[in-house]
């Protein structure tokens, strides 16, 4: 296993107090409030954007297991070991796998961080791979059958676009104004323009 | 350690008093035993049982409708859809069952200091040390996040009060492009410290 370096634990820590922290904030109720965005979830996707695969994944488990020690970390100050209890474990479970795709997908793409690409790594990563667990988790939970427990997760899926797409553009920012966390392209991306 | 803002309840039941190792295991244990919780009634008993544990670690119905209130909704939500779809006996047991668990996981949460629970997790990450885990660093990691936490909130509201004083209104890249570089600065400056302790030796 690769050892982690102390920037490596700097940046884990961080981030993980960087999802905790955008749990604070309020909600947004964007669409005449019908559905709230918390910007939690927004912060898993910060977290692979802009740490990548280990680290970004790495600072989301810490996240989560700070709050399973009983610190109040989650959206509208939840916390404790009685989230892990309730339906929506799936999503829990699945913020790492998703921070881990994402960052996974963001390192292929490599630096300079193309918009594009960050919004197709967040739609997999943040809509795909996490409403696939976060639905089998609510269908085992609260014993519904998959397609009761996909309908009742649809209502989240406007806000999760606006935030695959705020992600990016956020991500893209801190790339360019804090460079050397994703490695240079080697294959130029420019194709020769024929005239 | 000591931190203000964990969940912590204090007191000086039979409950607080019990070893954290202990009380998780028994909630592990509470979780498999569930599974085979099949009748309303069963699921009652288990619920009686809960309410009575609360009342032994001396919290009163103001905390444990906090413990609930989160979850409301949704359990409101599912009780009709059972109650339509298969009956009300199978209503009571779902419903009843994650009650059950997410009250008793809170219960822990409520008798247990953090520290306790981070002692708990550095004993049982020791044998990942064979998968190269190192349970020190797991500490070490876990007290890094418990700091992280009122620094990174303290920047938020640094940029916050620049972005209001810029008359920026409240864009979200505008506040959170500047608190995240802010945010790997610190980073930087937290991993020169580590290293200069020699954590990467």
């Amino acid at each position: 296993m690769q050892r982690s370096t102390s920037r490596d634990l700097a940046l884990i820590a961080t981030f993980a107090a960087v999802v905790a922290a955008l749990g604070v904030i309020p909600a947004v109720y964007p669409f005449g409030g019908a559905v709230p965005i918390t910007a939690q979830s927004l912060g898993i996707m910060l977290c692979g954007s802009i740490l990548g695969a280990r680290r970004g994944a790495g600072a989301v488990l810490l996240m989560l297991a700070l709050v399973a020690l009983g610190l109040p970390l989650l959206a509208g100050g939840r916390g404790g070991l009685g989230v892990f209890a309730g339906p929506s474990v799936g999503y829990l479970v699945g913020w790492p796998v998703a921070a881990y795709v994402i960052g996974w997908l963001t390192e292929r793409g490599g630096a300079p961080y193309r918009l594009a690409w960050g919004l197709g790594a967040n739609v997999v990563g943040g809509i795909v791979v996490l409403y696939a667990l976060g639905i089998l988790g609510t269908a085992w939970r609260a014993d519904l059958s998959l397609t009761a427990a996909a309908v009742g997760s649809a209502l989240f899926l406007l806000g999760d676009v606006v935030k695959v797409v705020i992600a990016a553009v956020v991500a893209r920012g801190v790339h360019q104004a804090y460079p050397g966390l994703l490695r240079r392209r080697t294959v130029p991306d420019e194709t020769p323009v024929r005239a | 350690m000591r931190t203000t803002l964990g969940l912590y309840r204090p007191g000086t039941s039979v409950l607080h008093r019990l070893p954290a190792g202990a009380k998780l295991a028994t909630l592990v244990v509470a979780g498999v035993v569930s599974i085979f919780l099949r009748t309303p009634w069963s699921v009652g008993g288990a619920l009686v049982v809960t309410l009575a544990l609360y009342a032994a670690a001396g919290l009163g119905p103001l905390v444990l409708w906090r413990q609930v209130r989160p979850l409301l909704w949704l359990l409101v939500v599912l009780a009709a859809f059972h109650l339509l779809v298969s009956g009300w006996q199978r209503a009571v047991v779902v419903v009843g069952v994650i009650l059950v668990l997410v009250l008793l996981a809170a219960l822990v949460t409520l008798t247990t200091r953090t520290t306790e629970l981070v002692d708990v997790v550095v004993r049982v990450a020791r044998p990942l040390r064979r998968i190269g885990v190192d349970p020190e660093r797991v500490g070490l990691l876990l007290g890094l996040g418990i700091r992280s936490v009122p620094v990174v909130v303290g920047l938020a509201g640094e940029v916050r009060e620049a972005q209001l004083a810029r008359g920026l209104g409240s864009s979200p890249r505008a506040f959170a492009v500047p608190l995240l570089v802010r945010t790997l600065r610190h980073a930087d400056r937290l991993g020169d410290a580590l290293a200069a302790r020699g954590v990467d030796d």
